[in-house]
């Protein structure tokens, strides 16, 4: 199969304005078959924008949208997409069963309840009116509402707010199932631990603009910071003013330092203090790569477009 | 500018027509389950015409009195469910994301309007009926069986219009607040059409602009239905059709361009 089939989703040079409000700007990005893609961004970095444009909610002012190679406002193209929307007040009055079975007719050939419900953990559910439920009981009728149609192509836009970390993870095992099975996934997410969890492929937006593609391992890479920590009596100042050190304070009795030159550092702290004990050196996390990110691109702006935004 | 290939669908996946049905039936069966079983949204729009018409056409007025009642506050109780039921259910589903919602489903386009129409020709219908009873059982007022279906007829009907203002409506403001905005539209139009006192014992100037209310035309109809008015129907008809496709276009361009 060449590349183009396996694309499912994509933008490409698209353009998005609110009035003199710019929404998005050159945006490209493309999901392909049986992938999950993180779409990462402080608020206001045109996520949103993105995702609605692809579901056909929205039309872009300049720019290729396609969602299998169609419009997104083909009924078609959407008749292969499932979505979990961040906001959706459901119907109070209707049962479980019954906004499942809703659902499930807009679709040419979907699951049956009893396996959406079993996929989702709500088959306990189902005879239950939707407004009696718990908040993290009704993202879980969401997301089996968003997987009824067997879609190939999933949205899941913030999908564990308000849920507990058991239910998190059941979520999450779920989605890695639906992964498998060939179903590709457009994922937004505060979380930075549910990317890196999920994730095959991290897009970080801001401003409405990419301003990274790539894998998780990728994205931390980027980033060169490591963080040192130990039990030690020298003292953070002094080490604050050793070469590639950009920071080290003193926090519950333990010395911690950051560093883009971790080897050189640790090997003079051995020798400052033989009694060094508790040596831990970490990697930057997903969070720290993204802050430094996002940081960068809004040092980069010029001043004219920091006012417009 | 390139394009991916469309990727082809599998052909046990295309939509047929029978699933295609069976969406506008579940769609219309979620719609109706949804209000049934929400008798506070329910209750007030029947029971308003309902009690007027205890009021003064059993209580204060007999005879020829009560069968004119029985038309003006058949066209006053047809009118609400198709204002309220359409404009107060869609401002709130605007409101709450779950019209954004089914706009990104695959959802059959005209299945969300057609449920809330056939709920609101329902509502209408048993409004229409539940008048018909107490005019014929505690009013006296004689009807043929043609008359009561005419009636009938003229409610399921005669919603629409109402139906395409109240989704307007809908389309003006988010939340909460349509209620109150429909009740402006709601009882001024009533009163100033004839619904609550005959036009003649109103000011001539407002019984000239009286139809511009399409609420005017459709008490024309149920005037006619128990046979009070033997005036030439089609204008009444052709002018509540305009106004239902005047308002469905208006507010169909609103949603395309809001949301």
């Amino acid at each position: 199969m060449n590349v183009s089939e396996q694309v499912v989703a994509r933008l490409a040079g698209v353009e998005k304005r609110y009035g003199r409000l710019v929404a998005l700007e050159n945006t490209g990005l493309q999901l392909r078959r049986g992938e999950l893609l993180a779409l990462l961004g402080p608020n206001g970095a045109g996520k949103t924008t993105a995702i609605s444009l692809l579901l056909g909610l929205l039309r872009a002012d300049a720019g290729t949208v396609e969602l299998f190679g169609r419009d997104p406002q083909d009924v078609r193209a959407r008749q292969r997409i499932g979505v979990m929307l961040q906001h959706a007040e459901l119907p109070g009055t209707l049962r479980v069963g019954e906004l499942l079975r809703l659902t499930a007719s807009y679709y040419p050939a979907p699951r049956s309840v009893a396996e959406s419900a079993r996929m989702a953990g709500v088959d306990d559910l189902l005879t239950r009116p939707y407004a009696k439920l718990s908040g993290g009981q009704q993202r879980r009728v969401q997301f089996a509402l968003a997987l009824c149609g067997r879609p190939e192509l999933l949205f899941l836009d913030e999908p564990t707010v308000g849920m507990d970390i058991e239910t998190r993870q059941r979520l999450w095992a779920a989605i890695r199932q639906l992964l498998a099975e060939g179903c590709s996934v457009l994922l937004t997410t505060h979380y930075l631990e549910e990317a890196e969890a999920l994730a095959d492929r991290v897009c970080v937006m801001a401003r409405g603009r990419v301003i990274h593609e790539g894998t998780v391992e990728a994205l931390r890479a980027r980033v060169a910071t490591r963080r040192i920590r130990c039990l030690s009596a020298v003292d953070a100042g002094v080490v604050c003013s050793w070469p590639a050190v950009t920071a080290a304070e003193r926090r519950q009795g333990r010395l911690h330092v950051t560093t883009e030159a971790a080897e050189a550092v640790v090997r003079r702290l051995l020798d400052a203090d033989p009694q060094l004990s508790e040596l831990e050196v970490q990697r930057a996390g997903l969070a720290e790569a993204f802050t430094e990110l996002t940081r960068e691109s809004e040092q980069g702006l010029p001043e004219t477009r920091r006012e417009v935004a | 500018m390139e394009h991916a290939m469309p990727i082809p669908l599998p052909a046990a996946a295309t939509m047929s027509r029978r699933r295609m049905l069976g969406a506008y039936l579940a769609e219309m069966r979620s719609e109706c389950l949804r209000y049934l079983r929400a008798p506070g949204f329910i209750l007030p729009m029947t029971l308003f015409s309902t009690v007027f018409y205890l009021m003064f056409g059993v209580l204060l007025n007999h005879g020829e009195a009560s069968r004119y009642l029985l038309a003006s506050y058949g066209a006053f109780g047809i009118i609400g469910p198709g204002l309220f039921g359409f404009g107060v259910s869609l401002a709130i589903e605007r409101d709450g994301g779950l019209l954004t919602l089914k706009r990104a489903l695959p959802m059959p386009p005209g299945a969300y309007l057609l449920g809330k129409m056939v709920m609101a020709m329902i509502a209408a219908s048993v409004v229409v009926a539940l008048l018909l009873a107490i005019g014929i059982l505690l009013a006296h007022v004689s009807l043929s069986p043609g008359q009561m279906l005419a009636l009938l007829a003229t409610g399921a009907f005669g919603v629409l219009p109402f139906c395409a203002l109240g989704m307007f409506v809908g389309t003006l403001l988010k939340g909460q607040g349509a209620p109150g905005l429909l009740n402006l539209v709601y009882l001024p139009m009533a009163f100033l059409s004839g619904l609550w006192l005959p036009l003649s014992m109103l000011p001539r100037a407002l019984q000239r602009i009286a139809p511009v209310w399409p609420s005017y035309h459709l008490n024309q109809l149920t005037q006619a239905a128990v046979g009070l008015n033997h005036d030439p129907l089609l204008g009444h008809v052709l002018a509540l059709a305009g106004f239902a496709a005047v308002f469905l276009w208006l507010a169909a361009r609103r949603l395309r361009r809001n949301g």
